[in-house]
């Protein structure tokens, strides 16, 4: 929608800017088409979960992307640290929502120590931050190995007979169980604070945007800022939410398939409401100009007396330390620690999934996450269905999504460059 | 600061007269491969076996390593798409069998149809690069990721029908596919292989690196390996001395492309299995490391880089993998030892970049 209001110059240049978001619609509306086995209840249940548990981690990608150091790939990096402390609060057995607040004070601590450092590193290669962030996270990944594998038992002395400790008293095991929280895990230790179904919370979400659409809208008027009013996309989106609330209701009243869909952590969703408020009023400080100022030109932020370096260490900071909390908030939901692979996919997907939304490279907001971690779950959901009903074979549509997750960012940040060496060029002409 | 830095260097290297023109990594991985040497010696281990297996393990992973030197050259950066030119060698050599070829008949034509296959999509990923300029690594990175994800797909549904290579039930063909079965399995480590002692020397394996990384040499002292260095080393430059500089960017990575299918062909039948699937994902980060330890940079690169950094790096691994299961049992140290190793190299390399463009 935005993307059509802004750039009134063609359909071809809008396809082109949403290339990839118009693909994984393509893609996932004719999966429903093909397949016959998904139920509107098992897409809405298996979605609704994937998007509680993922968003928190997309949405820690915006701030850098902001503070132009591109796509944070190293947010791996937090994703380990947050690791680090859920294993320590599984070592100690602690749990509940105390346990689960030691893992996010202490995941804080070591995200933002590691956070500064890579921050550094990114400071020494600039202009190259992505591949230098991917291959950060590799190298990260050797020492969190050699932490867990060799430190947690040769040098850290740990009794074998411990659950999460291999038998032969060295290093950690594959998958550590978290232990649900009604015997004092930290399974759902946040998702269980309190659940509301499915639709109740598509009724709550529904209004809430209107309201704050419409409050919007008032408030620029009074302001006199009503230039920044677009009746058009009033009356569109507010539509769109009263519809939304509208199919909430009808199968309220009518008991459809929608009430069979699994509840909804509302805790967790605060969480993520919270983190989108927070991302947008932090943009409004101070330092959120500092980023914007950075992102857009480092040379002229340091002639106007920023310290460029600082804010981007700060914006890395920040990013790892979100990414750390938002592994927590994805472990605590899968209950299970998959110590070695856990955290190795989690870039890849959390910037496929804030690409797909529509974000780029200089560009990110908090609906291209929460639009495009929806966008790519869908997808994901899909493609073995997919893959299933059209060749017989759902490996091959794991495949495929692999392809689409590789070829996404590589098409993404393809099209961003190329347009932006396409525009340099015209200026030097 | 890159200058400054750059300086320094320079500085440096004119007062330190002792390592002369060898890098700071260089230095280091020896001296840790001595170390690990020394360590290995007195827990006894064999010191011939090392010996011999580093050399199969340089001459296997030698071509794919070289494959670095004319993408670095060309100014494309080190080349991180080595698995798009890895797929195509692996087309190539799987289509061979399909087509009952045994032996050396087999592995020739592999490289028949390996290399006109990697020139052709070489060309098309040079193309690529010329559109990306300033973020080449990157991209480069994802689309070798894509083509290797995309050619999973393609293993599983290519109409293959020889029963060497297919599953037992279903389609598509095996993960690994044994090279034994064509006869092909260390074929060229075998041809006058000869034992000094202890130490096995595979000659025809280390024959074919020299061949090509004297051919690779060659290019680059003749007019157009020449031009295309220029190019890398100052674009504007070159560009005013009348070089047509994108398509001197395309032929390199076109070389590159080829080198790396025929490096997966002679690795494949080193090792005696050709890997299918996600196997070449991970493949290009090794390599780069590799010439990297040998002393070149993001932007200049040798032959001679090649051959030091891949013997010391598959010393390096060779060597560390029973040092460490004899010294730590239990532990899978020398994995974690090469991540540590092979991506700080490549951060390091990465921090000597001069800023890119933007």
């Amino acid at each position: 929608m935005d993307g059509l209001n802004r750039n009134s110059n063609g359909a071809g240049s809008w396809i082109l800017e949403n290339l990839v978001t118009i693909i994984f619609v393509a893609f996932t509306l004719f999966g429903f088409m093909v397949s016959s086995g998904v139920s509107v209840g098992y897409f809405f249940s298996e979605l609704s979960s994937r998007v509680f548990r993922n968003s928190f981690l997309v949405l820690s990608l915006i701030i850098p992307v902001l503070a132009g150091l591109g796509l944070n790939f190293g947010i791996v990096i937090g994703a380990m640290s947050g690791q680090v402390a859920i294993a320590i609060a599984r070592y100690f057995e602690m749990g509940g929502i105390s346990g689960l607040l030691f893992c996010f004070a202490t995941a804080m601590v070591v995200a933002a120590l590691c956070g500064y450092f890579t921050g550094r590193l990114y400071n020494k290669t600039r202009g190259q931050e992505m591949i230098a962030s991917l291959i950060v996270g590799f190298f990260a990944n050797g020492i969190y190995q050699f932490l867990f594998l060799f430190v947690v038992g040769v040098i850290i002395a740990v009794p074998a007979t411990h659950p999460m400790i291999k038998p032969d008293g060295v290093g950690i095991r594959m998958t550590v169980d978290l232990v649900p929280v009604k015997q004092g895990g930290l399974k759902y230790a946040l998702d269980n604070i309190y659940q509301v179904p499915f639709v109740h919370a598509i009724l709550a979400v529904a209004i809430g945007l209107f309201l704050l659409i419409v409050v919007r809208y008032w408030l620029n008027i009074r302001k006199g800022r009503s230039y920044l009013n677009s009746r058009s996309s009033l009356i569109v989106n507010g539509g769109l939410c009263l519809a939304l609330a509208g199919v909430a209701i009808h199968a309220m009243v009518t008991k459809s398939e929608l009430m069979m869909v699994r509840k909804v952590p509302v805790v967790t969703g605060l969480l993520i409401i919270g983190l989108c408020v927070f991302t947008v009023l932090i943009m409004k400080t101070k330092l959120g100009q500092d980023f914007r100022s950075v992102g857009q030109s480092q040379h002229t932020a340091e002639v106007s007396g920023i310290n460029v370096d600082r804010t981007r260490i700060i914006a890395t900071m920040i990013s790892t330390v979100l990414a750390s909390w938002g592994q927590i908030i994805y472990l605590q939901n899968m209950g299970t620690l998959n110590t070695y692979n856990a955290h190795t996919q989690i870039g890849m997907f959390s910037v496929a999934a804030l690409l797909v939304g529509g974000a780029s490279t200089s560009k990110a907001g908090i609906t291209h996450a929460i639009f495009g971690t929806i966008l790519f779950n869908a997808m994901f959901i899909m493609s073995p269905e997919i893959g299933q009903s059209l060749f017989g074979q759902a490996l091959l549509g794991e495949y495929f999504r692999t392809f689409m997750v590789y070829g996404v960012i590589g098409v993404a940040l393809g099209i961003h460059v190329w347009k932006a060496n396409k525009k340099s060029r015209i200026v030097v002409e | 600061m890159a200058e400054m830095n750059g300086n320094g260097n320079n500085h440096l290297r004119t007062s330190g007269s002792l390592f002369g023109d060898i890098g700071l990594p260089t230095v280091i991985i020896a001296v840790f491969w001595v170390l690990t040497l020394v360590a290995g010696h007195f827990v006894g281990i064999s010191m011939s076996t090392l010996v011999s297996d580093t050399i199969k393990r340089a001459g296997m992973n030698g071509i794919l390593v070289l494959a670095m030197v004319p993408a670095i050259q060309s100014g494309t950066g080190p080349n991180f798409a080595l698995p798009i030119g890895i797929v195509c060698g692996l087309l190539g050599l799987v289509t061979s069998i399909e087509m009952d070829m045994t032996g050396m008949a087999w592995l020739l034509t592999s490289f028949a149809l390996a290399i006109p296959l990697a020139a052709a999509v070489g060309y098309g990923y040079g193309k690529l690069m010329n559109a990306v300029k300033g973020s080449e690594m990157t991209i480069a990175t994802y689309t070798g990721f894509s083509i290797v994800a995309l050619m999973c797909l393609a293993w599983l549904m290519i109409p293959f029908r020889n029963p060497k290579m297919g599953w037992f039930i279903g389609r598509g063909l095996r993960e690994t596919i044994q090279l034994d079965a064509v006869g092909g399995a260390q074929i060229l480590n075998k041809f006058l292989l000869f034992t000094v002692g202890d130490v096995i020397v595979p000659t025809g394996l280390l024959l074919t690196f020299a061949f090509f990384a004297f051919l690779v040499r060659l290019f680059f002292r003749s007019k157009l390996g020449i031009a295309i260095s220029a190019g890398g080393i100052n674009p504007k430059f070159a560009q005013a001395a009348g070089l047509n500089i994108d398509r001197n960017r395309i032929l390199a990575n076109v070389v590159s492309t080829i080198l790396g299918a025929i490096g997966i062909i002679v690795y494949s039948q080193s090792y005696g299995y050709a890997q299918l699937y996600t196997a070449p994902l991970m493949m290009a980060f090794p390599a780069v490391a590799a010439i990297l330890i040998g002393g070149a940079t993001a932007s200049r690169a040798k032959v001679s880089h090649v051959v030091i950094g891949v013997v010391l790096f598959q010393g390096l691994l060779t060597t560390a993998l029973p040092v460490a299961n004899e010294i730590f049992v239990g532990t899978d140290l020398s994995e974690i030892m090469r991540m540590i190793i092979q991506n700080g190299i490549i951060l390091y390399a990465l921090t000597q970049v001069k800023r890119g463009v933007q």
